[in-house]
């Protein structure tokens, strides 16, 4: 590709690549991570060997593209220009879609998506309701480009908020169209992009450095990296942006080294924007220089903590230090440092080109444009949506997420990743929304979402969630690094049916304490899952400490396995499958379960025909 | 030069100055376990917290390692305050109960209860001894490894370091090395002993470096326990290990 000289040329060769556009059809396949593991690059190898065969390769393009953010349904893909949506796409199915599309585009019915709730077919992939209440302003593109190329990015649109930029605003104007957006941080603290970006610019200290967080330490966490992996140009046009309005040099991407097709994507991206004249010297034929390295990450989740994160980049053990100064003040060595979330940059080209009243026109109050989650759990369409702010929980579950599987109830949505806290049922009319999340116990956080059913058990939940923390509390202060055992300590006790009514009181006392008083966000978030279960769901831990019961029947010392001997008809199939050996009785007499035994695998429940095993 | 208010008390110090130094310099007390002059300030020990407004939102932060800046209001003992760094120092005597410096912070801090699980630490990872080797002896022959409950003070190779001049600076500052004070509730975690008795070596305990041995004051005990006698305070009364 030649190289841009002039803002001008972007629009340029975005008209010329959009007039050679051909009328030719493209079925652009998922080849996100999700789609990859249900066989995405089989079934991308079969339509070409399919195309190969009757020698379409020139009448019908085949792309592979970034997460589509319904990978539960993958392999899907997108056939242009009918924008005709299938999905659990296997490669048997490469020759009918290619006939399809061949001839008359007639779709392959079987291969449409299915309303659960009517049994329709569905054909376009925005009537899908698992899209049709999203707003995809930055996920929008991942199902209609290429990564690996920056033209398909450039076509849809791609770089013109740079070039915008440059020509139409000054740095300071770039920092009030960002602060009047009213853009939030969306690694987890949601601190106003804009009003970082102005304390920076008011420190005289050169250089000045741009960070992008890319760490994504959250178990069950995709979004930064389908981002990158899909449109890796939009976080490096944002950060671009970003260089020109605080006048810096260098940037330095983060990314998690278990992210290798993120890793790929970007660096392809990052070559692909030099030679384009995007980045490094003279950028479109301005004064701006500029340059983006790629740093990886050793994976530990405090790592993404932003001290612990420039302390990492500059070589130092990746632990968090205290704040102030903060990275705007005295950041990667010692130098005013702006970091921000993958996301968070990806934002900004959007506040450019659709301005920034626009931006802040989505949302709430406080809480402005969209908020990307991974939606999992209990919940029939897990993936990523992307919804605007304000947005209840309940349309994120019931619209958006297609309800509760096998018609369970809903119980309570943990949201904010590890550390965030549990939202009851009750509340499901909450709005997304920064404080509204923070005053029901919960945050915002990095977007996790995950949905409970009535068979979870909330002091099961809470224990899971501490025992992740302590693992990667980074052991540097105390409240954090013992905090956590101890707490962790106090639920296992109180799930082995151990606990005493006083540990309620102790868990409220050390909760307290750890957020009061631990260094980073780590610590003072980390008793979140353990305070918010307490505050909504204290009859659980009660059940569990006074009656020795538990009520979701999950925490395994608290329950027994029994088989009725009204309905046993002894047929010996349990028997065959209990590990133990725990299950004792003649062939077609009543059996029955040793409880010193039995060590509560559930094994012989699943496979009791006439469901004569029962759970106390 | 930045002009703060501790306590209602308006401060005017040098700029660099921390709030911890600058409540010292009103003679008003602030905890620590991690910090000592001379040393890079490490925020791990959090005892030394204030409550702090920055006029929109009210939080605790580590006095240690926070600048003194222009119009900071400090609160160095509200009950905010109080209340964390009980439930602090009660979480500290369970993991090392071993510890007179902590036994005397918690006895000073009328904690009366240890409600978990007695851990007996040997190091509470204050970070004084890597520091004091790195900054004060310039020999870093010590450091930390592992991270999280894994994390611990260590040699390269486990082996003494041949970086180590064997100043024993580092056992010199820790808080934890000092001698078990051999209080009057031998069961129980917290002691309380030393504070409720009239103890001898209170006076010339700066000097006196009575943690290498246990000291007489403890060793003898306190008037809860029974079986013991405490003996009056006498003018020939000597130290163990002092001739
Ligand atoms: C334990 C911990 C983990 C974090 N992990 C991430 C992460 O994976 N990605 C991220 O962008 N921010 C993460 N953050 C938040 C960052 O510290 C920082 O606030 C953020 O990168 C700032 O960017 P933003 O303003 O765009 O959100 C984490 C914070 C903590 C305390
Ligand atoms: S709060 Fe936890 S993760 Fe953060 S510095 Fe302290 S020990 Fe490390
Ligand atoms: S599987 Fe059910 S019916 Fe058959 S022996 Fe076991 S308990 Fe009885
Ligand atoms: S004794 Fe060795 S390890 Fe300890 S402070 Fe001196 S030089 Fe460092
Ligand atoms: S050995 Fe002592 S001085 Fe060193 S970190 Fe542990 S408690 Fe602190
Ligand atoms: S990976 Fe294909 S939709 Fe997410
Ligand atoms: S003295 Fe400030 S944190 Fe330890």
């Amino acid at each position: 590709m030649l190289k841009l000289k002039s803002p001008y040329e972007i629009k340029e060769l975005q008209l010329c690549l959009e007039a050679s556009e051909t009328a030719r059809p493209c079925i652009s396949v998922c080849d996100g991570s999700g789609c990859k593991a249900s066989g995405a690059d089989n079934v991308i190898k079969s339509l070409r060997a399919e195309l190969d065969k009757r020698g379409l390769q020139g009448t019908i393009d085949l792309k592979s593209t970034g997460c589509h953010g319904f990978c539960e349904k993958g392999p899907v893909m997108i056939v242009w220009p009918e924008k005709v949506f299938y999905n659990g796409v296997s490669l048997s199915d490469a020759k009918d879609i290619v006939n399809s599309v061949s001839n008359g585009h007639k779709p392959v019915e079987r291969l449409l998506y299915k309303d659960p709730a009517t049994g329709e077919r569905i054909l376009h992939e925005h009537d899908v309701p698992f899209y049709a209440r999203q707003q995809r302003i930055l996920f929008g593109n991942n199902g209609k480009l290429d990564p690996k190329d920056i033209r398909d990015y450039i076509k849809v649109g791609g770089y013109s908020a740079l070039g915008k930029a440059l020509t139409d605003f000054s740095p300071e104007q770039v920092v009030e169209a960002v602060k009047r957006s009213g853009l939030r941080g969306r690694g987890g603290a949601g601190f106003p992009t804009g009003v970082k970006w102005e304390a920076l610019r008011n420190s005289a200290v050169r250089p000045r450095y741009i960070v992008c967080n890319a760490d994504e330490g959250d178990p069950g966490a995709f979004m930064d990296r389908s981002l990158l992996e899909g449109n890796p140009h939009s976080v490096i046009e944002g950060i671009i942006i970003g260089a020109y309005a605080l006048e810096a040099k260098e940037a330095y991407v983060y990314v998690r080294a278990e992210y290798p097709l993120a890793v790929e994507h970007l660096t392809v991206a990052i070559q692909q924007a030099e030679k384009a004249g995007l980045l490094g010297d003279n950028i479109l034929g301005s004064k701006m220089s500029f340059r983006i390295h790629l740093v990886q990450g050793a994976g530990a989740f405090v790592c993404g903590e932003e001290t612990a994160l420039l302390a990492s980049i500059e070589g130092r053990v990746g632990e968090p230090h205290p704040r102030p100064p903060y990275p705007v003040q005295k950041g990667l060595w010692g130098k005013p440092t702006v970091i921000n979330n993958v996301k968070t940059w990806a934002s900004v080209p959007v506040i450019i080109n659709k301005g920034a009243d626009w931006y802040a026109s989505i949302g709430t109050e406080r809480s402005k444009g969209t908020m990307v989650f991974s939606l999992v759990g209990k919940i029939n369409n897990t993936g990523l949506v992307e919804v605007p702010m304000g947005i209840t929980l309940r349309e994120m579950i019931y619209e958006i997420g297609g309800g509760i599987p096998k018609g369970k109830k809903l119980k309570a949505i943990q949201i904010g990743g590890p550390s965030g806290g549990c939202i009851p049922a009750s509340m499901i009319d909450l709005p997304i929304d920064y404080e509204a999340l923070t005053q029901a116990g919960s945050m915002m956080g990095s977007g996790g979402m995950v949905v409970m059913d009535e068979d979870t058990c909330m002091v099961d939940v809470a224990r899971y969630f501490m025992e992740f923390l302590e693992e990667e509390s980074c052991g540097k202060c105390f409240p954090c690094r013992e905090g956590t055992q101890q707490m962790k300590g106090i639920l296992n006790r109180i799930a082995q049916g151990k606990g005493e009514e006083s540990d309620l009181e102790l868990l409220d006392d050390a909760g307290w304490m750890i957020k009061e008083t631990s260094l980073c966000g780590l610590g003072q978030t980390a008793p979140n899952p353990v305070l918010s279960t307490l505050r909504y769901f204290r009859d659980e831990y009660e059940a569990h400490i006074r009656d020795k019961k538990c009520p979701a029947k999950v925490c395994r010392e608290l329950i027994v396995y029994q088989i009725d001997e009204t309905i046993c008809d002894g047929c010996h199939a349990c028997v065959r499958v209990c590990a133990s050996e725990a299950i004792l009785g003649e062939k077609d007499k009543a059996h029955e379960i040793e409880s010193a035994k039995c060590i509560k695998c559930g094994a012989c429940l699943e496979v009791c025909q006439p469901k004569a095993v029962l759970v106390h | 030069m930045p002009t703060l208010t501790i306590n209602g008390i308006e401060v005017q110090v040098e700029k660099g100055t921390t709030v911890l130094e600058a409540a010292r310099f009103l003679g008003i007390p602030i905890p620590t376990l991690c910090h000592d002059d001379g040393l890079v300030p490490y925020g791990a020990c959090r005892l030394c917290l204030v409550e702090v407004s920055n006029g929109r939102k009210q939080t605790l932060q580590a006095s240690c390692c926070l600048p003194a800046e222009d119009g900071l209001k400090v609160l160095t003992h509200s009950a905010r305050v109080e209340r964390a760094r009980r439930l602090l120092v009660e979480m500290y005597v369970a993991v090392c109960p071993s510890s007179k410096r902590i036994q005397d912070m918690a006895s000073a801090m009328g904690v009366r209860q240890v409600r978990y699980q007695a851990k007996h630490e040997t190091c509470i990872q204050c970070g004084l001894c890597v520091r004091t080797c790195e900054q004060q002896m310039m020999a870093g022959a010590i450091g930390f490894s592992g991270r999280g409950l894994n994390r611990s003070v260590s040699r390269p190779f486990d082996m003494t370091s041949e970086l180590c001049r064997q100043c024993g600076a580092c056992l010199y500052v820790c808080p934890v090395c000092e001698s078990r004070c051999q209080g009057p509730q031998a069961e129980s975690t917290l002691c309380n002993g030393c504070l409720n008795i009239s103890t001898v070596c209170f006076q010339s305990y700066d000097n006196a470096m009575c943690f290498l041995e246990p000291c007489h004051a403890c060793e003898i005990g306190g008037p809860f326990r029974a079986d013991v006698q405490v003996k009056p305070r006498s003018k020939d009364f000597t130290r163990i290990g002092e001739k």
